[in-house]
């Protein structure tokens, strides 16, 4: 009985002054393992990312590391990240044609010819990871969330796979797992940005078109970018919060 | 008809029932409510920890400059020198935690340059391009360029990947 009662104090104790990673940390200082608490902390870092058109290449570096990284499905239908390739005719933004074969995983053969008068360039798309994600509101039953440190996440094991996401995502991130009938999407390499590594996007893009970047942290050069770049994110009007920020995005582009 | 309480009976029959129904939505609401559930927000807090359980497959380019420091080395000043080096060599954290149990693949040139360098209309013109056929003739490109820094020639004998790292 004394003992129960001295549980329930440390336990409302626990409840009453510590929240969330402290709580987290202090059970392992109490297991006796204070080498098992996590020292990464969500609430010291806000991710996004800078995607400079200008720079990108279309090789599609990025398509087959991430589906390397996180184990994505081979299926030309399942991509957390895919490259678009835009042929805007000369005089007409309004009806671009866009292709994407393969979501670029094999690289893009030439198709338009130089000289007429089009504009030609390589779109990277990738969750935008919202801060006020449509996604997220939608799912009936919290199996999508955005994380303290600014990351959408499933939650594999909840997810019912009711794809009421998939249609809320104005940017079309989201696909169906067909190994599981859950949902997936990019989780900005959430394994690998907390163990202080970049994204396998960005470590796989020879010409840095993609960069991660931590907002929190005032050193991190994204700071400087978004100085000095006019950038643009994807269907703002759409007030999403969306943290993929554009640099040198055309018109045409949706 | 009476069970002794009278008029009572009707408030206590109430809140009994009332009692009842509390306790039933705590009991159920502890079955189907996950742990962790609303720690953060409205989601299983669980759920963070199991997206950072994933293995990493790209080591990154600090673990491969600890053996294989001659690289950035060689690459210095050249228009490769900022590229991670499984840019071009796949993920290769495997090989990275144990280099003899995996060992990495060496590129085939005429690919690899190609997924890069094949002119395209849509890349970015002053990025370096060319026809793969008219320019090579069929030779593979490592024999006029070095992979690592395509500006200078190959190496006199390029280092055999079967023999582990080039250090």
């Amino acid at each position: 009985m004394n003992q129960d009662r001295r549980d329930f104090l440390a336990r409302s104790g626990k409840l009453l002054f510590l929240t969330g990673a402290a709580q987290l940390a202090f059970e392992s200082v109490l297991r006796g393992e204070p080498e098992a608490a996590p020292n990464y902390r969500t609430t010291d870092h806000w991710w996004g990312m800078t995607i400079d058109v200008e720079k990108c290449i279309g090789c599609g570096n990025c398509v087959r590391a991430c589906k390397e990284e996180n184990d994505v499905p081979r299926e030309p239908s399942c991509f957390r990240t895919w490259v678009e390739r835009y042929h805007v005719p000369e005089g007409d933004i309004e009806r671009p044609q866009v292709d994407s074969p393969n979501g670029g995983y094999d690289g893009f053969p030439e198709k338009y010819r130089a000289g007429d008068g089009s504009k030609n360039f390589f779109v990277p798309k990738l969750c935008n990871h919202c801060a006020h994600s449509p996604c997220v509101q939608v799912c009936p039953v919290g199996a999508t969330f955005e994380s303290p440190d600014g990351v959408v996440l499933v939650d594999k094991k909840y997810c019912l796979g009711c794809r009421y996401c998939v249609q809320a995502c104005p940017y079309g991130c989201r696909f169906i797992d067909p190994r599981t009938e859950t949902v997936d999407k990019c989780s900005l390499c959430y394994h690998r940005i907390t163990k202080g590594l970049t994204t396998a996007c960005c470590e796989a893009c020879p010409t840095d078109a993609r960069v991660l970047g931590d907002l929190k942290n005032p050193k991190d050069p994204i700071h400087e970018f978004l100085r000095t770049h006019k950038v643009q994110v994807l269907k703002p009007q759409m007030a999403t919060g969306s943290k993929a920020y554009y640099n040198g995005l055309d018109g045409s582009v949706r | 008809m009476s069970d002794g309480l009278g008029h009572k009976g009707h408030l206590v029959r109430v809140a009994g029932l009332y009692a009842a129904g509390t306790a039933a939505f705590f009991v159920l609401r502890a079955f189907f409510v996950p742990a962790g559930f609303g720690a953060y927000g409205h989601y299983r807090a669980g759920a963070i920890d199991d997206n950072r359980a994933r293995p990493v497959a790209f080591a990154g380019r600090a673990a491969c400059v600890e053996c294989h420091s001659d690289v950035p080395e060689a690459a210095k000043g050249g228009p490769h020198q900022a590229i991670r080096c499984e840019a071009c060599h796949g993920p290769l954290a495997g090989h990275a935690a144990d280099p003899a149990e995996k060992k990495a693949v060496r590129p085939d040139p005429r690919v690899l340059c190609a997924r890069c360098h094949a002119a395209n209309v849509a890349r970015p013109a002053r990025f370096p391009q060319v026809d793969v056929a008219e320019h090579s003739g069929g030779e593979s490109c490592t024999t006029c360029h070095a992979a690592h820094n395509p500006k200078e020639p190959p190496p006199a004998a390029p280092p055999d990947p079967q023999k582990g790292g080039t250090k």
